[in-house]
C-alpha cells in the first residue's frame, strides 16, 4: 500500500484547515472587564502595623476555626515565614528589610497576608461550577455547596492563596479570607482585621475613595512611603491594598503582571466556542471530507459505514 | 472494496501470569482508594496548598487523555478519510480510548475532593471556566465512544440469543432489539463519529488551554499562549504511534500475526503529524526565546530537553529511515518513544513545569498516588483483555491488505 499524493493532500488540507480553526483567534473575542465598578477594598499600611496578631485572633474568631497550637499573643511564631493555610485565612509575617534604627538594631516590617480578593480574580474565572464569584462589594466569595472540589482555583490563583481541607475525606472546602463578606454587607459592617486592628493599620474603604487616601498619605510623607500602592495594578487591581516604606520585593510580594491573569485563557475560550462556531465549522468540515472520501463506495454500497457483519 | 481481515473473538489462555500481576495492582489499589476515603486526600497524596495538582491529574488524566488519541484519529483516518484498510486497527483503537476515557473518569472521581459532587459541572455552568469546557467534551465523548462500541457487541451476540429455560420466549424480542439497534446506529453512527473526532480536538486542546490560567507559576519553556495548539498536535501525533505499541503488545502477547503490513504505513503518516508537532514546538520555543532556558542545568530545563531529544526528535528520525520502519522492533522502540514524549509533555506541563511561589518543598508523588495510579492502569488493561477475549475486537486472522 502507498500513500498516494491525493490522500497526503486531502489529510494535510484538512489538517491546517483544522488547526487554523482551533488557533487562538484573538481579533475575534474582546473580553468584557470583570471587575465591579464600586467595590470595597482595605489599605494596609505597614509602616504602621506592629505585628500584635489581633488581626488573626480575629479572623479566627468571626469564623469559628480551632484554637491554634501556639496562642495568638506568643509573638515567637513571627520567627518564621507563614501562609494561610486552612485553620487560619490570615497570617502576620515579620520581614527585617536591612533598614536600622538608631541604636544598629533591625527595624521589622510586618505584612499582613490573606486572599487578595481579585478585582478580576483567576479563581472566579477558574472555578469549573462558579462556586467562587466576585461579588459587588468587592469579596471574592465562595459557595461550598456548589464546589466539587477540583481544586483549579488553587492553580489559578497568582498569590497562592487558596488552602484545602485535604484530611476531609468526603466535604473537604476550599479556605480562604471571606473579606467578612456576611458583616460588610450590612450597613457600617467591616471585616473583622479591620476592626480590631489597635493602631489602625487598616483601612477599610470603597476602594477608591482609600486609593485616594493611600495617594494622599505617599504625597504628604514621602519619606516615610515609597511612591508604590501594591495591588493597585497587579493583576489588574486587588480589593486589598498596601503601602510601605520598604521595597515590596523585599517583602514577599509577588512581581505581578497588570493585565487580569484570566485574560488570556478566557480570550482563546470566547474566540473559539462563541456560538460554537470552530466546533460546528470542524464539524462540516469532516463531514465534506468524509463525503468525498467515501463517495466511491456510497455509490457501489448503500452502507458504507458498515463495519464487518456482511458476510 | 477490499477484503478486510475480520475481527474475531481470540482463543488464547485468559489467566496468564501477567493477568495475576495486574489482578494483585487492581486489589493493592484499590486498598489505597478505600484509605483516600476514610483519610482523606492528605491520607494516601502528597498533595499540598501548594501542588494542588499531582499524579493523578498529571498521568491518570492529562497523560491518559493524550494516549486515547488512537481513538478519534483511527476513526478519522478509516472512516472520514476513506482509508478502509485501516478498519482492523480501528476497532482496538476504539476500545483502548473508551477504557482510557472511563479511567480517566474514575481517576477524576477519586482525585476531587467531594467526589459525590462530580455532576455538578453539567449542572452548574461556568462557561468561563476552561475545565467547564474540557469537562462537558470528556463527558459527551465518553458517551460518543460508548455509542460507537456498541455495533461490536451487537454483532457478537445477534442472532445467537438464546435464553436458558422459559426466559427462551423473550429470545425474538431481544433479537428484533439487537437488529433495530444495528439499523439505527448503523444509519446515524457517521454523526457519532465525526461529532467523536470535533470533540476530542476540542478537548485535547482544551486540556492545554488549562495550563494558560497560571502565567506565573508554569514554567517560561512550556507557558506559551499556543499550549492548545501544542496539546493538540500532540495528541494527534501520538495516536497512531500509540496504535502501533498497543496493537505490537496486543499481538505478540496473544500470539497472533504482526500487522506489520497496516502499522508500518500508519507510522509513515505520523512522520508527517510529528513533524508539525515538532516544528510548531521549535518555532514556539525560538519565536519566545525560551531556549536560553534550555541548558540552565535545573531539572526543567533536564525534563524539556530529554521530552524533546527522546520523545520527538529521536523517534522522529528512526520513523525516517525506511529500514527501521519496517523493522517491528524499531518500529514498537520509535512509537514507545513517541508516547512516552508525549507523556511526559503532559507531566512536565502539570507537574514539573508547575512551580509555585512561597513553595517550602518540591512534590513528589506519595506510594498511595502510585499504587491507585497503577490499579487503575491494570484495571485498564485486565477490561481490554476481557473484551477481547469475548468480543470481536481484534483481527486474528493473517489476511492481505489490499490498497
Amino acid at each position: 500500500m502507498k500513500i498516494n499524493r491525493r490522500f497526503f493532500l486531502g489529510i494535510g488540507g484538512t489538517m491546517v484547515g483544522g488547526a487554523l480553526i482551533v488557533r487562538p483567534k484573538k481579533a475575534r473575542a474582546v473580553r468584557k472587564p470583570k471587575a465591579p465598578s464600586d467595590p470595597y477594598g482595605c489599605l494596609m499600611d505597614l509602616t504602621v502595623c506592629v505585628g500584635c496578631r489581633k488581626c488573626e485572633q480575629a479572623c479566627n474568631r468571626v469564623h469559628g476555626l480551632p484554637a491554634p497550637q501556639v496562642s495568638f499573643d506568643d509573638l515567637r511564631v513571627l520567627e518564621h515565614k507563614r501562609r494561610p493555610n486552612v485553620t487560619a485565612y490570615t497570617v502576620v509575617n515579620r520581614h527585617y528589610t536591612g533598614k536600622l534604627d538608631e541604636r544598629n538594631l533591625l527595624i521589622p516590617t510586618f505584612v499582613k497576608v490573606q486572599c487578595m480578593h481579585c478585582q478580576d480574580p483567576a479563581c472566579v474565572s477558574a472555578c469549573i461550577v462558579g462556586a467562587l464569584t466576585k461579588k459587588d462589594n468587592g469579596a471574592v466569595h465562595y459557595d461550598d455547596s456548589k464546589c466539587m472540589g477540583c481544586r483549579y482555583c488553587m492553580v489559578a490563583c497568582p498569590f497562592q492563596i487558596p488552602a484545602y481541607d485535604y484530611h476531609d475525606p468526603l466535604t473537604p472546602q476550599v479556605r480562604k479570607s471571606t473579606f467578612c463578606y456576611d458583616r460588610i454587607i450590612k450597613v457600617g459592617g467591616k471585616p473583622a482585621c479591620a476592626v480590631i486592628c489597635p493602631v489602625e493599620a487598616i483601612l477599610f474603604g470603597k476602594r477608591s475613595q482609600i486609593i485616594k487616601v493611600a495617594r494622599r498619605r505617599i504625597k504628604n510623607d514621602p519619606g516615610r512611603y515609597l511612591d508604590r500602592i501594591y495591588g493597585e495594578y497587579e493583576v489588574g487591581g486587588t480589593s486589598w491594598l498596601y503601602i510601605s516604606g520598604d521595597p515590596f520585593e523585599k517583602l514577599g510580594f509577588l512581581d505581578l503582571p497588570s493585565r487580569p491573569i484570566p485574560h488570556l485563557a478566557e480570550t482563546i475560550q470566547q474566540g473559539l466556542f462563541s456560538y460554537l462556531w470552530a466546533p460546528l465549522s470542524l464539524f462540516a468540515i469532516l463531514g465534506g471530507c468524509m463525503w468525498t472520501f467515501n463517495r466511491k463506495q456510497i455509490k457501489g454500497n448503500s452502507e458504507p459505514e458498515r463495519m464487518e457483519d456482511n458476510s | 472494496m477490499s477484503a478486510h481481515a475480520k475481527p474475531a473473538p481470540i482463543e488464547a489462555r485468559f489467566w496468564t501470569p501477567g493477568v495475576f500481576v495486574m489482578v494483585a495492582f487492581m486489589l493493592t489499589g484499590f486498598l489505597f482508594v478505600i484509605a483516600r476515603y476514610i483519610g482523606g486526600l492528605a491520607a494516601v497524596t502528597n498533595l499540598d496548598d501548594a501542588h494542588p495538582w499531582g499524579l493523578w491529574i498529571g498521568i491518570d488524566v492529562a497523560t491518559g487523555v493524550a494516549l486515547a488519541a488512537g481513538g478519534f484519529t483511527t476513526a478519522a483516518l478509516a472512516h472520514i478519510f476513506g482509508r478502509h484498510q485501516y478498519e482492523t486497527v480501528t476497532r482496538p483503537a476504539l476500545l483502548t480510548a473508551m477504557l482510557g476515557y472511563t479511567f480517566v473518569s474514575l481517576g477524576l472521581v477519586v482525585d476531587i475532593g467531594r467526589s459525590w459532587a462530580i455532576w455538578h459541572p453539567a449542572v452548574y455552568w461556568q462557561g468561563d471556566s476552561v475545565l467547564f469546557e474540557v469537562a462537558m467534551c470528556v463527558m459527551i465523548y465518553l458517551h460518543v465512544l460508548y455509542i460507537e462500541f456498541i455495533p461490536i457487541v451487537v454483532q457478537h451476540f445477534k442472532g445467537k440469543i438464546s435464553l436458558p429455560g422459559r426466559l427462551s420466549i423473550f429470545d425474538d424480542v431481544i433479537e428484533g432489539l439487537l437488529g433495530l439497534t444495528d439499523r439505527i446506529l448503523d444509519k446515524v453512527m457517521w454523526v457519532f463519529i465525526i461529532a467523536g473526532v470535533v470533540l476530542s480536538c476540542m478537548h485535547q486542546s482544551g486540556l492545554g488551554s488549562l495550563m494558560l490560567i497560571a502565567p506565573t507559576k508554569l514554567h517560561p519553556l512550556w507557558y506559551t499562549p499556543i499550549l492548545p495548539l501544542l496539546f493538540l498536535t500532540s495528541a494527534i501525533a501520538a495516536g497512531y504511534p500509540m496504535v502501533v505499541f498497543e496493537t505490537t503488545l496486543a499481538t505478540s502477547s496473544l500470539g497472533l500475526d504482526g500487522e506489520m503490513d497496516i502499522l508500518t504505513p500508519l507510522t509513515r503518516v505520523t512522520i508527517f503529524l510529528l513533524g508539525i508537532y515538532m516544528g510548531i514546538k521549535i518555532g514556539d520555543m525560538v519565536v519566545r526565546g525560551t531556549y536560553v532556558y534550555l541548558l540552565d542545568g535545573t531539572v526543567q530545563s533536564k525534563a524539556f530537553l530529554v521530552e524533546m531529544l527522546v520523545g520527538v526528535i529521536i523517534p522522529w528520525f528512526m520513523l525516517l529511515t525506511p529500514g527501521l520502519r519496517h523493522s517491528r522492533r524499531a518500529l514498537f522502540i520509535a512509537c514507545t518513544l513517541i508516547i512516552s514524549g508525549v507523556a511526559l509533555n503532559r507531566i512536565n506541563v502539570f507537574l514539573v513545569g508547575y512551580q509555585p511561589p512561597y513553595a517550602e518543598t518540591s512534590y513528589f508523588p506519595a506510594i498511595g498516588e502510585m499504587a491507585i495510579t497503577a490499579g487503575f492502569i491494570s484495571a485498564l488493561i485486565f477490561i481490554y483483555k476481557v473484551c477481547v477475549t469475548y468480543l470481536p475486537v481484534l483481527s486474528p486472522q493473517d489476511q492481505e491488505v489490499i490498497p
